[in-house]
């Protein structure tokens, strides 16, 4: 497609040539040259493997505990209490449960692998394109003073939505569509960036995303209920356990997961029902986005009214393309994103890295600054912070975690800033959070318990420093509904 | 040797690539892929209205039938579901065959239509499905019907 299309525009007008030309002669020779594919020059913080098949955010350590999480206990079910089970009650559990774990794990796979929905970045022609239309306008006024925002609006089945510009890709965002800092992409349907699944979870992997936490909530239940089943038959009705579990080293561990992961990965689900049922993304529901609060006529523009098409939509509508072709071949002369980010990369100045490390240093002092914001009004506990701080090192109790204040799962939620972290816009960020924080410069750095006092020390002060600072809308927007619960 | 040619080849696909013109999508019905079928000023001399009107607004059904939500992409999405989308691997989905015929349709646009007049569409998916990029070809001589008519003419043999 590629290789036909830009041979044509070697033609003349005159010979424009439309057909798949596969037998030119320079092709073969480029090939030759140096076969490289898209994805290693993709421009975003991406891990690519399997040759371009599979695509990951770049950090995902947390991905891999989900996965071991996972294994040791389903694997601890299937070992010890299976054959039990099995024997004593029915082999349908362990039949039910193994087709549960299955379904889980390739859903698991599947969110993580898979393209969210990046949108690629804008060619050099279409973002000069777009610079045009902005200059058009802005009109030649807007280049004394500071240049106005570069939004661009659109009226959606009635509803006023405005488009942002984003710096990175050059584009104006789709609608619903957010820049992920993590990994550095603009993605479509934004939901949250998951460092559970590691990955963002958008609109070609939130149903994925979706059915693993449902089918997740069921199998920890499934488990939980069936090991506890397990204890009583055994040490009750058939007195051949030592009566005391705590003999047993994996019950207790089993029971002990399941107990803590339920709540969360139950009341998550619960959760992206709720968002699921009205047609709202997690990223939506955060900001308010179609919160009636923010004025009467605000509305939801993209549901379609009734809770079950809204599901179907969600789970059943046809699953879109990736609009990223990591596997094409890149031309070696082609105007192409590539081309762009090519430059950006070989280019050695520090500037991006510099750049880079502010966004983390300002998502991480907004992370503090919510949590610092929402615990007291929440809890009235300072230590829950340090909890919220912690939770990044030790999250063995947790599984994907929540960001809605409503659920029972309150606590957790307010430890993964890791989701956080990537809801909002980074260049929108970092004009006013530029607070000192270099004791806490990135979440790998958070590594030790140690760095949770300095935390909860310097979160009294950070609180009142972010009051006085001006905070970015966004943020405002999301403890006024934290507030609010 | 062969870098020399190429770099001919490069100027003159450059000297004969006037401008690129930039179709936005049209958000009006919500995030479904439109495109805006207004004809923009800067190809007015070259293509009639209706039929690039018609070619967008061909390319927007197809894209609405990729999308849309009836009974047979239910019954996809929830064989899908049930097989935990293992069934993909061996299976198109809609969209992908949708997506094939979208692309032939360009190719025969372009082939029958655009090209004759030194314009070419570029498949939208090649876009991020963001914009139909339209190449302008610097308009070089009048000779155009008769070669348009062999490149007719060598798409239908072929």
């Amino acid at each position: 497609m590629h290789l036909g299309l830009d041979e044509s525009r070697e033609c003349q007008y005159n010979q424009i040539c439309t057909h798949h030309n596969s037998s030119s002669m320079e092709i073969p020779h480029a090939k030759k040259r140096r076969v490289k594919r898209k994805w290693q020059v993709f421009p975003g913080r991406n891990k690519f493997y399997c040759d371009g098949r599979i695509m990951m955010a770049k950090q995902s350590g947390v991905f891999y505990l989900t996965m071991v999480l996972i294994l040791v206990t389903s694997g601890l079910f299937f070992t010890f209490d299976c054959p039990f089970l099995a024997s004593n009650l029915s082999p349908a559990i362990p039949a039910i449960g193994g087709i549960l774990f299955l379904f889980v794990m390739v859903m698991l796979l599947r969110a993580s692998f898979s393209d969210p929905g990046v949108l690629p970045r804008a060619t050099p022609d279409e973002a000069a394109d777009v610079e045009r239309q902005i200059d058009a306008a802005n009109g030649v006024s807007g280049a004394s003073s500071r240049p106005p925002p570069r939004t661009r609006e659109v009226l959606i089945n009635g509803q006023t939505v405005k488009l942002k510009y984003c710096f990175t890709c050059k584009i104006f965002r789709p609608p619903r569509a957010s820049h992920c800092s993590l990994c550095d992409n603009c993605v479509d349907r934004f939901d949250h960036h998951c460092p559970w699944v590691g990955n963002c979870v958008g609109k070609r992997n939130y149903r994925f995303f979706y059915l693993f936490i449902l089918s997740l909530s069921f199998l920890t239940i499934f488990i939980f209920a069936f090991v506890i089943t397990h204890v009583i038959l055994s040490c009750v009705v058939m007195e051949t356990l030592p009566c005391s579990p705590f003999l047993y080293w994996h019950t207790v561990l089993e029971v002990v997961v399941c107990f803590f992961s339920i709540w969360s990965i139950v009341g998550l689900s619960g959760f992206h029902t709720y968002l699921i049922s009205s047609n709202l993304t997690t990223n939506e529901d955060i900001k308010g986005s179609w919160s009636s609060k923010r004025s009467k006529d605000n509305f939801n523009p993209y549901t379609y009214g009734s809770i079950l098409t809204n599901c179907c939509a969600a789970l059943c509508s046809p699953l879109p393309p990736s609009l990223i072709d990591r596997r094409g071949l890149v031309e070696p002369d082609a105007p192409q994103p590539a081309a762009q980010s090519n430059g950006t990369n070989a280019c050695p100045t520090t500037q991006l890295q510099t750049h880079m490390c502010h966004q983390d240093q300002c998502i991480q002092s907004t992370k503090f600054v919510l949590q610092a914001a929402t615990t007291p009004l929440l809890h009235a506990q300072p230590v829950l912070l340090s909890g919220g701080a912690v939770l990044q090192v030790k999250p063995s109790v947790v599984m994907p975690c929540s960001l809605h204040p409503s659920l029972p799962s309150s606590t957790t939620s307010l430890g993964c800033g890791g989701e956080l972290l990537a809801l909002h816009d980074p260049e929108s960020l970092c004009h006013h959070h530029q607070l000192s924080h270099e004791a806490f410069a990135s979440p790998e750095e958070m590594t030790s318990p140690a760095m949770v006092l300095p935390c909860t020390a310097h979160l009294a002060q950070l609180y009142e420093q972010a009051s006085q600072d001006s905070l970015h809308e966004d943020s405002v927007r999301g403890l006024v509904k934290l507030s609010s619960v | 040797m062969a870098t020399e040619l190429q770099n001919l080849q490069d100027l003159r696909h450059n000297a004969s690539l006037a401008t690129k013109v930039f179709i936005q999508r049209d958000y009006s019905d919500g995030t479904v892929c439109r495109f805006h079928t207004k004809l923009p000023a800067e190809l007015n001399s070259r293509i009639e209205r209706t039929l690039f009107e018609d070619t967008v607004k061909t390319l927007n059904n197809y894209y609405a039938e990729a999308e849309k939500i009836s009974g047979q992409s239910y019954l996809e999405g929830c064989l899908a579901c049930v097989s935990a989308y293992i069934i993909f691997l061996c299976m198109e989905t809609r969209y992908e065959k949708v997506l094939k015929k979208i692309s032939m349709y360009i190719q025969e646009q372009n082939e029958n239509i655009y090209a004759p007049r030194g314009l070419l569409i570029t498949d939208p998916i090649e876009r991020g499905m963001r914009v139909i990029e339209i190449s302008v070809f610097e308009d070089r001589s009048s000779t155009g019907s008769s070669s348009s008519g062999s490149s007719a003419s060598g798409s239908s043999a072929r």
